[in-house]
């Protein structure tokens, strides 16, 4: 396998593409699918327990789901001030879909794309060297910056909710730079426009490229580790592993955080 | 690293995801939740009554019992005095009574002693009489020395 270790990680970090060639209108069915199931095992295991939660005699996976969502309201409570009913579901969405995302990587690195091979050899005839399924949706630059930008379009509309379409334009003018001099004030909109710009574009690249790029160092770790002596792997692989379970916690949690970090500044004036 | 409609994709996703979490997942068991609290917190606060209510029954036992015994203690003195008093009475009654049959036994005796002792006296002086008649048959006349005779009876 170290003769071609080469392809080997580049077969891993190739997407499984709607169309060969690339472009931007293809998808990458992989990251798409895995991301829609594991939203879906969210969504589903969430609204289970939520419609059967009992008040008197919980059972552990209530409890569970209680401790994660008291853990999330907790945080919601302590920094954003405002009144919303959007936020804390949204930090708990993206915290759990993400914690799910960032778990496939916990997975043995090639034993999903060995099973999607498997099938595509089987059943669809297809050549094995070209069946590519990358498992961890997170460490695709897609899915965080799909995350990122909801978000962000979440702080524009908690900016104008909270300030009205004018009050945040005028913010956008006038923050971080203020004068009282209409002139200065004049000379100072465009850089603090700019300013503005850069520290939304900021907010959105540093939440999208954070998370991708712990998983993405995570997951070429692994298939590193993969390409050890078979009885050596478990010297690297275990505690790679089991320090992964932190990363991926942590980066979750993280994401959540900033998000409603952002959307409190969002509301709050300057 | 390139760009292509999955970013789309997975943002839709998203949005769905957030909007059933909104909707189905974060009302139900937020509200479950509070339920509950509410009723742990009420639970405490009626086990905190509960408790000052038994702390407060508890003294006022010990209070019933503390009157009950002083009170018992009170009954047994009067009684013992009662029964004291009831002895004595009974004592000088039965002294009294005593003293009542001695003094009728006396009375009656003395009464008999004068009686017999009149008896006596009548005997005595028809003795001495029939003597005295029969001695002095002759020589007195009973009619004549009758004035002596019933002197002499005086004197017995």
């Amino acid at each position: 396998m170290a003769s071609n270790a080469t392809e080997y990680i580049q077969h891993h970090l190739t997407f499984w593409q709607s169309s060969p060639g690339g472009g931007f209108w293809s998808l990458n069915i992989d990251t798409f699918s895995v991301s829609l199931v594991l939203g879906f095992i969210f969504a589903g295991v969430f609204a289970k327990v939520a419609r059967s939660a009992s008040l008197e005699n919980p059972g552990r996976l209530q409890l569970f789901i209680e401790t994660v969502v008291e853990m999330v309201d907790t945080q919601v409570r302590d920094v954003f001030h405002g009144k919303s009913k959007v936020i804390a579901p949204l930090a708990l969405t993206i915290f759990c879909w993400i914690f799910l995302m960032n778990f496939m990587d916990l997975l043995p690195v090639d034993l999903i794309p060995m099973i999607a091979q498997w099938v595509g050899y089987t059943f669809f005839g297809a050549d094995p060297a070209h069946v590519y399924f990358r498992v961890v949706p997170s460490a695709d630059v897609n899915a965080t910056f799909a995350m990122s930008l909801s978000v962000l379009i979440c702080i524009i509309g908690f900016s104008i909710g909270a300030k009205g379409v004018g009050g945040w334009g005028k913010e956008l003018l006038t923050a971080p730079f203020h004068a009282t001099n209409p002139i200065l004030a004049a000379i100072l909109a465009p850089i603090n426009f700019a300013f503005q710009l850069v520290e939304l574009g900021a907010k959105g690249i540093s939440l999208s490229l954070r998370l991708f790029g712990n998983m993405y160092a995570g997951e070429l770790i692994f298939i590193l580790i993969a390409l050890l002596p078979w009885g050596a792997q478990w010297l690297l692989g275990a505690p790679w592993a089991i320090f992964h379970i932190l990363v991926i916690t942590l980066q979750a949690f993280v994401f959540m955080m900033l998000t409603i970090v952002y959307l409190s500044l969002a509301v709050e004036a300057h | 690293m390139e760009f292509n409609a999955t970013l789309l994709g997975q943002a839709i996703t998203f949005a769905i995801l957030v909007w059933f979490t909104m909707k189905f997942v974060w009302p139900p068991l937020t509200n479950m939740m509070d339920e509950r609290a509410k009723r742990i917190a009420d639970g405490l606060a009626a086990a905190e009554r509960g408790k000052q209510d038994l702390e407060a029954a508890e003294k006022r036992v010990a209070d019933e019992l503390r009157k009950a015994r002083e009170q018992s203690t009170e009954i047994v003195l009067s009684a013992e005095k009662r029964a004291n008093q009831i002895v004595e009475e009974a004592k000088e009654t039965a002294r009294a009574e005593g003293a009542r049959l001695v003094a009728d036994a006396k009375s009656e005796i003395e009464q008999e002693v004068l009686r017999a002792k009149e008896a006596l006296r009548q005997q005595v002086s028809a003795l001495a009489v029939a003597g005295a008649e029969k001695i002095l048959r002759r020589e007195i006349d009973s009619a004549k020395h009758a004035d002596l005779l019933a002197s002499i009876k005086a004197e017995l």
